[in-house]
């Protein structure tokens, strides 16, 4: 059947489906490093993030994103962080983030 | 409906004397739905309707479109009033749902700012010469139908049951969100588990069904569809909707909106062309019925009467499972018999094109 | 003998009666149950030690019983002032004070009706999970096992919608200690806490946060459930913001939990009127002074203990409790 083009297509949900996102990545990264739970979204890693302030890469959306299954494209958006680590001193809650970025590299490498 | 919750919202619907408005785009869509209220009340129910010809549009369609002012539809609501008035009638009545959120919305601003009315009250004069008093009650036609629900059940010669197991029919019903989501109380059972067409269905046989999307908007939202390139989270709204109830094997969905009712209808077309899928069973697409049309088919009308050879889903599947006789031949005949033209086949319908007669042949 | 009397049997009344007694004072309590304990009694553990409710209760009881403080249950009061209270069927009884620990109301559940409480299966509320906890049996209406869980805090706290704009405070915590609690019962569970701001204020309760995120794994979401309907397997989907991703976010869980507020009594508004009282926009009663007349009211010989003024947890109704005690004595000359 060739489908008729009526001069649009049907948008695609954009919501977030945790009955459909595979959280077995995600599961892993929360065991090797369950401290990633303990972030509250201040945002004081994004703030200061050296690569935040010229692209739009924003570490705590990055990593809130993985925590829900939504692993496409952001090994590539990690590329961005230049590791310098003013992140982790800024933590309120002593989250070792450069470390969760490691991490999250290494089980998305695949994505 | 489950529940008991829709008891909390009662609403005062008036028994007789109505001033009828009717729906700008119904005529087109649902050609026979506005002649089969007026019909039931009249010769079924006994009751008096005005179907003044004088009345305008709300504007509905233009104000949610930011296209008229918000003071224009003001006085073109108040020049409906006072064309009731002068009518004699006190209880007004609108067959669409956007115009009920209109009267409703307008009348809730003359309450809360009534220096808004007092203009309105100037521009009518100026532009009329016209005086209005507000109406006594404001109801929309699917209140009226659901107040005469018992009455109609009484004098009903179809039941929504299916015939061969003698199981109630399994219904969807969808409510426009301009009917309750706006004033919750302005409607029958309030926003969340409206009853108005539950009840209908209730009352008639049939079983309504509770499914995630229930709620969900048909997606119509008026700029959404009128710019083309925005056509496609208005479909997909629809297809949410579809994918939600398909699972529940509904044998009909009935919608108390215009909008809704052709969307639900005519999207599954749309998505079918498109995307191959169809809805339904045996991909016959999901029939997609107005409140009057269920009401005609409860009250023994002939279905090509209501006009339901205009759905874009053939009702056939439905008509038989209710055991409702019909004349194959005559869908496509139009008054004093003439042919009206057929529809192309289309992928929602392949389903049963055998119940479809082709009359060239 | 001064004779006070106090209306309410909750622990913030008993506590009160046992003050004054020890001052010389004599107490009567005027409950309207059955028995003394009021809210307490349909608690399982407290937050944020795991203490048994029941401690608490007992501990309170047997020391009102000991004491032999005069109790009248299965009693109403219709209204009062400062040197009477009269019960529901007219009878009068004098006194030379009146404490006010009537407490709150649990908000029900029903008139969020997005939620579906009372309508579908397989949702509760903070007050049915304590009561389960109590039974020893948690689980979904068909006896299985839930695998996924959603609390959602705020139910009638904070919302507009349903004129409760005040934050009751207490319910953030109970959804961190109750979410512990059912991943302990269902460690294969995962556990997501829907919430608008996490309020943690009292000792411990941060610590207990951080807990439960790190240690028990539980999935805190920064955005409210919009709605919530039944799925055709008899579980229940819902929707929400995931705020901090900016993304709309849905699933289906076999348990949705709502924390529910705490309301003002619906008689504050009678006993107000009678006995000429001053109330907060929120219902609850207001204190003479926030600081310094914090268990007095705008009324002479009319004092206030625990959640009567305002949602507070248990060690604070029970300190209020001590205070008012003292300030009644101070009061009577005693």
């Amino acid at each position: 059947m060739a489908a008729i083009n009526f001069g649009y297509t049907i948008s695609k949900p954009r919501a977030i489906d945790i009955d459909r996102n595979n959280l077995r990545k995600s599961d892993e990264i929360l065991r090797e490093m369950p401290e990633l739970q303990a972030c509250i979204g201040c945002g004081a890693c994004t703030a200061v993030c050296t690569a935040g302030c010229l692209t739009d890469f924003n570490i705590r959306r990055v990593h809130t994103l993985v925590r829900r299954g939504e692993y496409k494209g952001l090994y590539e958006e990690l590329n961005k962080c230049m590791l310098c680590g003013k992140c982790r001193l800024v933590c309120p809650r002593g989250i070792n983030t450069r470390g969760v970025i490691m991490l999250i590299k290494r089980k998305l490498g695949d994505f | 409906m489950r529940g008991n919750n829709w008891k909390d919202y009662q609403k005062q619907i008036a028994d007789d004397h109505y001033y009828y408005a009717r729906s700008c785009i119904r005529q087109n869509f649902f050609p026979g739905s506005e002649k089969a209220f007026l019909d039931i009340m009249h010769n079924d129910l006994g009751k008096e309707f005005l179907d003044d010809p004088r009345h305008s549009s709300c504007t509905g369609i233009g104000y949610h479109s930011d296209v008229v002012p918000l003071e224009t539809t003001m006085t073109v609501v108040a020049r409906q009033f006072a064309l009731m008035n002068e009518a004699g009638y006190e209880n007004f009545t609108t067959s669409c749902i956007t115009s009920f959120g209109i009267y409703t919305e307008i009348l809730s601003t003359w309450n809360e700012f009534p220096e808004t009315e007092e203009r309105t009250r100037e521009n009518l004069y100026k532009a009329t010469g016209r005086e209005f008093a507000k109406p006594r009650s404001i109801a929309h036609t699917s209140d009226v139908m659901y107040h005469f629900r018992d009455e109609i059940a009484a004098k009903a010669k179809h039941r929504l049951v299916n015939v061969s197991t003698g199981e109630p029919l399994r219904v969807v019903e969808h409510i426009g969100c301009h009917y309750a989501k706006i004033f919750p109380k302005a409607g029958v059972g309030g926003s969340e588990f409206p009853y108005v067409l539950a009840g209908m269905i209730e009352s008639w046989g049939g079983e309504c069904i509770d499914y995630p999307e229930r709620r969900h908007c048909c997606g119509f939202g008026f700029r959404n569809y009128l710019v083309q390139a925005n056509r496609g989270y208005s479909i997909a709204n629809s297809q949410k909707k579809l994918e939600s109830m398909a699972p529940y094997k509904p044998d009909f969905i009935v919608a108390n909106c215009p909008g809704c009712t052709m969307f639900l209808d005519k999207w599954q077309y749309a998505i079918a062309e498109m995307e191959g899928t169809t809805y339904g069973q045996n991909g016959q697409g999901i029939p997609v019925l107005t409140y009057e049309e269920m009401a005609g088919l409860v009250l023994g009308y002939d279905p090509w009467e209501l006009g339901m050879q205009m759905h874009q889903v053939n009702v056939e599947p439905l008509l038989d499972k209710m055991g409702i006789e019909y004349d194959p031949s005559a869908k496509y005949l139009g008054r004093k018999g003439r042919y009206i033209g057929q529809p192309e086949s289309s992928v929602v319908n392949a389903g049963c094109s055998k119940t479809v007669y082709d009359i060239r042949e | 003998m001064k004779r006070v009397i106090i209306i309410g049997g909750g622990i913030a009344g008993m506590q009160s009666a046992l003050k004054l007694k020890h001052r010389g004072i004599e107490p009567l309590i005027i409950e309207k149950e059955t028995e003394l304990g009021g809210k307490l009694r349909g608690w399982y553990v407290l937050f944020p030690s795991f203490t048994p409710a029941s401690d608490v209760l007992n501990e309170l009881r047997n020391q009102v019983q000991k004491a032999g403080i005069a109790t009248r249950l299965n009693s109403t009061v219709e209204s009062f002032d400062r040197d009477h209270v009269i019960l529901k069927g007219g009878e009068r009884l004098d006194c030379d004070a009146v404490i006010l620990a009537s407490g709150f109301t649990l908000f029900d559940a029903r008139i969020k009706e997005e939620y579906g409480y009372g309508l579908y299966d397989n949702v509760y509320t903070s007050a049915d999970i304590e009561r389960m906890l109590n039974e020893g049996r948690v689980t979904m209406k068909n006896g299985e096992r839930p695998k996924r869980i959603a609390f959602l805090h705020c139910v009638g706290s904070r919302d507009e919608k349903v004129c409760q704009k005040h934050c009751s405070k207490v319910c953030c915590i109970t959804g961190v200690k109750q979410a512990v609690e059912l991943k302990q019962f269902f460690p294969e569970a995962d556990v997501f806490n829907f919430y608008m701001d996490i309020r943690m204020f009292g000792p411990g309760y941060e610590e207990m946060y951080r807990e439960a995120q790190i240690r028990h794994n539980i999935h805190f979401v920064r955005g409210r459930i919009s709605e919530a309907s039944p799925t055709i397997d008899g579980r229940i989907q819902i929707k929400a913001e995931d705020t901090l991703t900016g993304r709309p976010l849905h699933m289906s869980v076999d348990m949705l939990i709502l924390l529910i507020g705490m309301r003002a009594n619906d008689d504050n508004a009678s006993f107000a009127r009678s006995a000429g009282l001053e109330r907060a926009e929120n219902g609850f009663f207001a204190p003479r002074d926030q600081f310094l007349g914090n268990v007095e009211s705008n009324r002479e010989g009319i004092f206030y203990a625990g959640t009567i003024t305002a949602p507070k947890n248990i060690g604070e109704s029970l300190n209020d409790a001590a205070a008012v005690a003292d300030t009644v004595a101070q009061y009577l000359g005693a």
